[in-house]
């Protein structure tokens, strides 16, 4: 079982969640958790423990060979992304906005494009005691957090085939990003707060997740801040709400020093139990 | 004019309650870009007029012509991006697949495959209900290039800024250090972080610091919820002296943040008397620093 806890608005308590429910299910079932907000992952803040493996993921982008280039500049009409231009006679690559389509390399008639491999970012593997962990990191100033992501899922299916429950903690949002991380899931957890910004962010990741016909379930975080316009809608649309976690300053502040909260807050404990129970339920 | 950005690493920071009291505090002399065009929030407590929002076009997706293509296979087997596979003896792009690269339209022998532009989202221009111009945008689910739409949310909000002649622009950018962060730096003249006292919150503000570094952008930091663990929050002030970047100031954790913007509401609007002079100071500061 692949579970993708996702949520429209950053901050809403994602990677708390995606944690917390690892390091309890771990307990009882062969569980991993992936880190899959590779721009700014917090995963290992909370989870700590001992590195297992670390990789280098790698890109291809597109060198110039200035000796085999017949500077015919078909190149630079053929990207899609503008990352090949002209300049007099240079054809300067622009790493950054390449997207690794090789039709350059592939069709240049002079072969002077070959691809080489630059870093995308990390992927670490980590176990706290039965709960594995990874983590993947994308190299500060690359743009595109996509291809990591796929790289990573890809690591996932080496590696962790055989674990009964797969976590993926995903990016924020609802662009290609988050796409990639929650397409390949059996079942998504959107986690939202009830205040105007939750809410207005959870019905775009709803949209998401049924465009992608996935099924999916809420869970409502910060619960007692904000009004009830939030369960207006679940109700309405007839999403269900797994568990709710009260707003308590406790939890903020357990979360601020980075601690897990289960073992410590009974509510919390009592979310995670029924979300596992849930999570049963399904298979 | 000067164009300020807000960003913040990780999400939930308050980092739009700050820009809201912020733009509040200088209602008659700024223009406010919503550059978190993927969940652009703003909106909700500057409450714009309705106005019709501009189609943005950006990108291409491939589309097949069944009746042209003869299942030769050739351009499935170059898609770096597994986008096309074969259904029932005819070849297909999945959309959500497609990179929007256009090889496979170059190389089809017979010209099957079509590269219409997509419609990636639309941006709006609209008077906010404290007077200033609020431009935002609605990125599509699941699209690409959402650093594009944020250049186009920036390009005119500064034209309409310079109509308007105002002094500052104040941009809400998007969480991460990803394509529309990168895209929303471009011009910049200051940003201004705003993080928490959490692990979470210092880890993702290294990270978002070592980028603007790249681009050798000042910037100065204001950490909300300082008060949640003074520790950490002390941990952040070690780490702005060490790269320079200038204090803005602690806010204490406060139930008005949520509540604000569950009523839609700025932080002044909320109370005034708390809230004004600490955002005054804070923009007192950003306006001596530029
Ligand atoms: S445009 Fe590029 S990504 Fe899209 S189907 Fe064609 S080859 Fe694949
Ligand atoms: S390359 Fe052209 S003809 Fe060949 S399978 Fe693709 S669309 Fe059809």
């Amino acid at each position: 079982m692949r579970l993708a806890i996702a949520s429209g608005k950053g901050g809403t308590g994602k990677t708390t969640l995606a944690v917390n429910l690892a390091l309890k299910a771990s307990g009882t079932m062969k569980t991993v958790l992936a880190d899959l907000d590779v721009e700014e992952p917090n995963g290992s803040i909370f989870i700590g423990g001992e590195t297992v493996d670390e990789k280098q993921v790698y890109r291809y982008t597109p060198a110039w060979n200035q000796k085999s280039c017949s500077l015919c500049g078909k190149c630079t009409s053929w990207c899609a992304y503008n990352a090949l231009i002209k300049l007099g006679e240079i054809i300067l690559v622009m790493p950054n906005l390449c997207h690794s389509c090789y039709a350059c390399s592939e069709l240049c008639p002079d072969g002077a494009l070959p691809m080489e491999a630059s870093p995308l970012g990390t992927i670490r593997h980590f176990s706290r005691g039965k709960l594995d962990f990874t983590e993947s990191k994308l190299n500060i100033g690359l743009e595109q957090a996509a291809p990591l992501i796929k790289q990573s899922l890809n690591y996932l299916d080496e590696n962790f085939k055989d674990h009964d429950l797969q976590i993926l903690d995903s990016p924020p949002g609802t662009a290609c990003s988050m796409m990639e991380a929650v397409r390949s899931a059996d079942y998504v957890i959107l986690v939202t707060e009830p205040t105007p910004f939750g809410l207005h962010d959870l019905k775009l990741a709803v949209e998401t997740v049924r465009q992608l016909e996935l099924p999916f379930a809420v869970v409502i975080n910060r619960d007692g801040i904000g009004n009830d316009e939030l369960d207006r809608y679940l109700k309405a649309e007839e999403i269900a709400v797994w568990a709710r976690i009260p707003h308590q300053r406790e939890i903020a502040e357990l979360y601020s020093r980075g601690e897990i909260l289960f073992d410590k807050v009974a509510a919390v404990d009592d979310a995670l139990s029924d979300i596992l129970q849930r999570l049963e339920g399904l298979s | 004019m000067k164009e300020i950005v807000i960003l913040s690493g990780k999400g939930g920071t308050g980092k739009s309650s700050v820009c809201s009291a912020l733009a509040h505090i200088k209602k008659d002399n700024i223009l406010v870009a919503d550059c978190d065009v993927d969940a652009a929030d703003l909106h909700l407590i500057m409450a714009p007029e309705n106005v019709p929002g501009v189609d943005f076009y950006s990108g291409i997706i491939a589309e097949i012509d069944a009746e042209k293509c003869i299942a030769c296979g050739l351009c499935a087997q170059k898609c770096r991006f597994d986008a096309i596979s074969l259904y029932e003896g005819k070849y297909r792009v999945e959309p959500l697949d497609c990179e929007g690269c256009a090889y496979c339209h170059y190389i089809c022998p017979v010209e099957a495959i079509a590269i219409p532009q997509q419609n990636i989202g639309n941006y709006f221009q609209a008077e906010s209900r404290l007077g200033f111009t609020l431009v935002h945008a609605r990125l599509n689910i699941g699209a690409e290039n959402s650093g594009k739409l944020v250049a186009k949310v920036k390009s005119i909000a500064k034209e309409q800024c310079k109509k308007e002649g105002k002094d500052f622009m104040l941009v809400d950018g998007s969480p991460g250090i990803g394509c529309p962060v990168i895209s929303s730096l471009s011009g910049v003249d200051y940003v201004v972080l705003v993080t928490e006292a959490t692990y979470s919150g210092l880890s993702d503000l290294e990270r978002l610091w070592t980028l603007l570094d790249m681009f050798k952008l000042p910037g100065a930091c204001i950490v909300n919820k300082a008060d949640i663990n003074p520790s950490v929050a002390s941990e952040i002030r070690k780490f702005m002296q060490k790269k320079k970047i200038a204090d803005l100031g602690d806010i204490p954790y406060s139930e008005d943040f949520p509540k604000a913007i569950a009523m839609g509401r700025t932080l002044i609007e909320e109370n005034e008397t708390r809230w004004r002079p600490v955002f005054e100071k804070i923009w007192k500061a950003i306006e001596e620093k530029i």
